[in-house]
């Protein structure tokens, strides 16, 4: 199936269809309902230097066509992977990538060069943009000067390929690309979940214990291409496109619009078997069309 | 666990906010192994605002018919959508999920204790225990006489005490008020209903050294462990209530006495 593969800078996906973190846990959450091996990458749970207990219950609220979480990097912790994760995970035939969070500028580099040397985790994604941590987090990715810091503190002790993942709550997520792709960024993943909450109008309480929270799904797919489309039109390195697809034309739209692979993130919660289904039905799109390879159509939107 | 379409059998409504929708796997396959205490993910069609799909209790499995029975209270747009479903029709739903409630190894008195739609699970459990020989009694609760359901079911496979909250069926008051529960010690309990009802049992549990296991219903999003929303604080940290879930010992629980 060569016509599906892509690149992601030096990094060889065999096919551009991969899972958002976040929604995939490890990916063997998932090992009952699909061929993990036929995905293009996974990218797995959020991972922090020091292990976090996560934000308090409520962490989740249904919206129209999509949800809202708090979930707030629950996670053992970057050693806990490293020993106890990787090893049941690292025979996959398929990338795995690691998400990559933290506090400070200091967590991100630490935590950074601990998987640098995990011989089947080919590259990070940098997760600039979560909104559901007090410090840290999002506050990284929302101005120029900060992306771009903490993009070049990780830039220089990782090698491998660097992803940064955007957050969507800037006033110009064009100029960010461009601040962390002069850094050395490899590629670009957008977008993280836009800031919203949700109020029980009976109770007059907000339906997260956070009061605001993330905000997926179908809903924001809109305004994700949006972005896409102008991220892609500011730089050069390749975009990963995220923003509630939840069937093979959803990816196929991110692609036109200049993503050169798709993260498919909350829909999996619905239908775990729906990145399956998109990789077949990209494949029909490409015999359709008669398109030899599906980089034919990355940002070929004809405007 | 898998994504399986279901045919449904029949689609009954037992009172003025619950129905009982008994389903087959549509292409005839067996059902697999399935345990008391788990649930199933229900997608919701034909809904503008439903995104996610619906936790469900597995109320009954009938293996000579090959079919799940799953008893749908009618509480907001999602459940309402379920249940106007009808006979013929296709429901897609995410299953097994969850843990289960522990059968115990030996004969012993074992209590169930059920309020409103938190009886559900209690039917499949006292059936489980039937067939490994041990009898189940069953404590149900509701706030009135048309809250309490499938009795009869009930009355099948054990004794059956009642409490309702305006007395016109059984006991007047809440199910830890029951005569039953002074009178008698019991070697387990298991329960599932309302938070406030399950921590009054957890309480009566404690007291009389008795174990006792709770099925919890925390809101989800996936049921199967990838989105960690429905987590419960435990004594063994944060848990999901979908995988480590639903059922939990009240020793691991926080909010018990």
């Amino acid at each position: 199936m060569d016509r599906l593969k892509v690149n992601i800078g030096k990094l060889e996906l065999q096919n551009p269809v991969t899972t958002a973190s976040g929604t995939f846990g490890y990916g063997v959450e998932y090992a009952d309902f699909i061929d993990l091996n036929r995905l293009g990458a996974i990218f797995v749970k959020g991972t922090t230097l020091e292990p976090r207990q996560g934000n308090d219950y409520p962490r989740m609220a249904e919206t129209p066509s999509g949800m809202l979480n708090s979930v707030g990097l629950q996670n053992k912790g970057v050693d806990y992977f490293i020993e106890r994760i990787y090893p049941g995970i690292r025979e996959y035939n398929t990338r795995i990538i690691v998400n990559v969070s933290g506090s400070t500028l200091e967590d991100y580099v630490k935590c950074s060069e601990r998987l640098e040397d995990l011989d089947k985790v080919p590259a990070i994604e940098l997760n600039i943009s979560c909104p559901n941590i007090k410090e840290g987090g999002m506050a990284f990715g929302t101005t120029c000067q900060s992306a771009a810091n903490v993009t070049k503190a990780v830039r220089n002790v990782y090698r491998k390929t660097l992803i940064v993942k955007l957050s969507p709550n800037v006033t110009d997520i064009a100029a960010i690309a461009k601040a962390v792709e002069d850094e050395g960024a490899d590629s670009v993943s957008l977008v993280n979940t836009f800031l919203g909450m949700a109020i029980d109008a009976e109770t007059r309480k907000p339906r997260l214990s956070t009061v605001t929270g993330g905000l997926s799904g179908p809903c924001i797919k809109p305004i994700a291409l949006r972005m896409v489309w102008q991220v892609y039109n500011a730089v050069r390195i390749p975009i990963i496109g995220i923003g509630g697809i939840s069937s093979a034309a959803d990816a196929i739209e991110f692609m036109l619009a200049g993503s050169t692979a798709v993260q498919i993130g909350t829909y999996n919660f619905i239908d775990p078997a729906i990145s399956m289904k998109v990789i077949d039905g990209i494949t029909d799109y490409l015999s359709r069309h008669k398109l030899k390879s599906v980089s034919e159509i990355i940002g070929k939107l004809e405007v | 666990m898998k994504v399986l379409d279901f045919t449904v059998r029949s689609n009954e409504p037992l009172n003025y906010q619950n129905n009982l929708i008994k389903v087959a796997p549509a292409d005839n396959e067996p059902l697999p192994d399935m345990h008391p205490g788990q649930f199933v993910q229900v997608l919701v069609s034909n809904s503008g605002s439903v995104f996610l799909r619906r936790p469900i209790s597995i109320n009954f499995v009938d293996r000579g018919k090959n079919e799940m029975w799953l008893l749908v209270q009618r509480v907001g747009e999602g459940t309402r959508k379920i249940c106007e479903i009808t006979a013929g029709q296709t429901l897609n739903l995410i299953f097994p999920l969850g843990n289960s409630f522990s059968i115990p190894h030996k004969k012993g008195r074992y209590l169930l204790i059920g309020g409103g739609v938190g009886t559900a699970p209690m039917l499949f459990l006292g059936k489980k225990l039937n067939e490994k020989g041990f009898s189940a009694e069953f404590l149900l609760g509701g706030r009135s006489q048309r809250d309490i359901l499938q009795i009869s079911e009930f009355e099948r496979l054990g004794s059956v005490y009642c409490t309702t909250e305006d007395g016109s069926l059984g006991e007047k008051g809440f199910v830890t008020d029951h005569s039953v529960l002074r009178n008698n010690s019991y070697d387990f309990i298991y329960t599932c209903g309302p938070k406030p009802m399950m921590m009054a049992v957890a309480r009566y549990a404690n007291t009389n050294k008795t174990g006792c296991e709770a099925s919890l219903e925390n809101l989800m999003a996936c049921g199967f462990g990838a989105c960690l929303c429905c987590i419960e604080k435990t004594t063994r940290g944060n848990l999901c209530s979908c995988t480590d879930g639903p059922v939990f010992n009240i020793n691991e629980l926080t909010w018990t006495d």
